[in-house]
């Protein structure tokens, strides 16, 4: 009988044996790999017309190969481009110093507390701006900061300057972080307060034994135990440099303008989906996918090198 | 005087596991102060929406807006949303791609993870690289689209659920759940000639519950909230979810009129606007206390094992 079994040598049977013997889970994989492959390999397969100068009426076979042109916007620093990938290298840079470490600084807030109730009851609302789309998140911040906000409306009612938030194209780089910090903040704390209680607690006492203050017991026992994940997170957060909040942007893109609101992403949608250069688009968006892949690579090289685990191991 | 003995110890050895002295009572409160100010600021834009949709209209038009604390509450602005214009419509398509979506979701998702969860199966390997794989990269949104245009699915309702049916991220949690089940339990099922199918589904997913309600809150609030799937493949403004429609009458302010809402009950745009929100607020805030308890696990099973 062919019986599957983790103690028995899998060798003895031939792969086509094994696969026919496997026959009922391997139907069980079909749909999902089946999707994964239509949605995402197949796609992936579809960036060849970024080579292209791609006719919707002749399809991808049929459109004629043009070379590396479709790229020429990058190579040559095509102005619209180059404001695209400007504001996409600012807003990064925004989320890398106040959006990652927020989550760090309410975690420890958190994981201080002595009372278990407030922190639970502290949780749950803080967790849950990450279940809102990003048209409520918008809605609600036009609704609190907008021209008729909350804000505006108390300030009007006592008689004071109004400020002009929502809609201000100087001040939009600064909303869309607040955004961000708002929407997911609460939520990113879950991995850390998951690794702050991994932290032997015996390492507190010997510290405080030795005379450490709770400064100090913070630098040399709680950041050196969140170490390991705040560099994983790290290096996923560079992977996703080029990706700076899609939805979010193209949902305010019209208030403010495209000269502080275009990103790579709203570029490679406004001049492909809805500006019909497809080819361009797509060598856009090719670019920006394999930049994004070097960088995770080599986050994950740097983190090796200096012995932490990083996503993957060798 | 027992209960005094029993009871003295926890003090201190509560002190000793926290590891660190208790902190001085001005330092609690100062936490206790920021932590209030951050939950405001996440609870009062919530409350202030709940609250205009069914404030008074004379209360929101001295107010200019939004209103903190109702004078009265009417229901006028639920009854127009609901009386069967757009906003009624956009509630359905939501609803059916959520509840459609999801439980095909965590079907596929489900089988393919139990799948890769089994020692030995002989295509694992491969399968699960295939897997793993696509989460390095993204396709891009122009190959994406072009491809959910080359099977035929734009303007389809079936746009919206298809092409984001399965989360490699998500299977990769689940296999992790399933290969963390006793392995006895799945022996002994087969020893007593259940078949794969039979094992999986009266033996492996009631074990699974926890994780399973994880998984699929998080792919029907990926569901509902999916507005970049309908802008890009839906042209038709009867198939719009909800959060088109939201985008459309509260953030761009089109004027809702009788034609849109289907009713001449025309309360205030204000109201109707938060109202809208509000539609588009409660599904979430209804399953989410059912499912938190489960949040840390679900993510974690994820995190180290992933």
């Amino acid at each position: 009988m062919l019986q599957r079994s983790s103690k028995h040598p899998q060798q003895q049977l031939s792969l086509g044996r094994r696969l026919l013997r496997d026959r009922v889970l391997l139907l069980f994989a079909l749909p999902g790999v089946g999707l994964i492959i239509a949605f995402h390999y197949v796609p992936l397969l579809g960036n060849v017309i970024a080579f292209k100068d791609y006719q919707p009426f002749l399809g991808i076979g049929g459109s004629d190969w043009s070379g590396w042109e479709n790229f020429s916007v990058i190579f040559n620093g095509d102005p619209a481009f180059l404001r695209a990938l400007k504001n996409t290298l600012i807003l990064t840079c925004l989320q890398s110093v106040f959006v990652f470490p927020a989550p760090i600084v309410l975690a420890l807030l958190l994981n201080s507390l002595f009372s278990e109730r407030i922190k639970r009851i502290a949780q749950s609302i803080l967790y849950l701006p990450h279940f809102m789309s990003w048209v409520i998140v918008v809605a609600l911040f036009q609704q609190m900061l907008g021209g008729n906000g909350l804000l505006n409306n108390y300030l009007r009612s006592h008689d004071l300057a109004t400020i002009n938030i929502v809609g201000n194209s100087e001040l939009f780089h600064v909303l869309l972080t607040s955004q961000i910090i708002w929407k997911d903040t609460g939520w990113a704390t879950i991995l850390f307060l998951a690794a702050l209680s991994q932290i032997d607690s015996q390492l507190y006492e010997a510290a405080s034994v030795d005379g450490a203050n709770r400064m100090k017991q913070l630098w040399h026992v709680t950041l050196p135990g969140l170490r390991g994940i705040i560099i994983l997170l790290f290096i996923l957060r560079l992977g996703d440099s080029l990706t700076v909040g899609f939805e979010q942007i193209i949902l305010q893109q019209q208030a403010v303008g495209r000269d502080v609101s275009e990103v790579l992403d709203t570029y490679v949608y406004n001049n492909g989906v809805l500006g019909g250069a497809w080819g361009v688009a797509a060598a856009v968006g090719l670019v920006k996918g394999i930049v994004g892949v070097i960088l995770v690579l080599t986050a994950n090289k740097v983190a090796h090198i200096f012995g932490e685990q990083g996503v993957y191991q060798k | 005087m027992t209960q005094a003995v029993v009871s003295r110890p926890t003090a201190p050895a509560r002190k000793i596991v926290q590891g660190v002295p208790m902190p001085s009572w001005p330092m609690r409160i100062f936490k206790g102060l920021v932590l209030l100010v951050f939950c405001a600021v996440v609870i009062i834009p919530f409350v202030g929406v709940i609250s205009t949709s069914v404030a008074p209209n004379k209360q929101i038009n001295e107010s200019g807006g939004l209103v903190l604390l109702p004078k009265s509450v009417n229901f006028a602005a639920y009854q127009s949303l609901f009386s069967g214009g757009v906003v009624t419509q956009a509630l359905f398509v939501s609803i059916f791609v959520t509840v459609v979506g999801t439980l095909l979701s965590l079907t596929v998702s489900c089988l393919l993870a139990y799948a890769l969860s089994r020692p030995g199966f002989a295509a694992g390997r491969p399968i699960l690289l295939v897997v793993l794989f696509s989460m390095l990269f993204s396709p891009g949104i122009i190959p994406t689209y072009l491809t959910v245009k080359g099977v035929g699915l734009l303007d389809s309702i079936w746009a919206l659920i298809v092409p984001t049916m399965i989360s490699a991220f998500n299977v990769v949690v689940l296999r992790a759940f399933f290969m963390n089940l006793p392995n006895e339990i799945t022996e002994s099922a087969r020893i007593d000639g259940a078949s794969e199918l039979k094992t999986f589904v009266f033996i492996v997913l009631p074990l699974s519950k926890a994780v399973l309600s994880v998984i699929g809150l998080f792919y029907a609030v990926a569901y509902w909230n999916a507005f970049f799937s309908a802008l890009l493949y839906l042209n038709d403004s009867k198939l719009w979810p909800l959060q088109l429609v939201l985008r459309t009458y509260v953030i761009n302010d089109t004027q809702l009129g009788s034609a849109e809402l289907g009713t001449e009950l025309l309360p205030p745009q204000a109201s109707i606007q938060m109202a809208i929100l509000v539609v588009s607020i409660v599904p979430i805030l209804i399953i989410y206390p059912f499912l938190q308890r489960h949040f840390a696990k679900g993510v974690l099973t994820g995190a180290v094992k992933g």
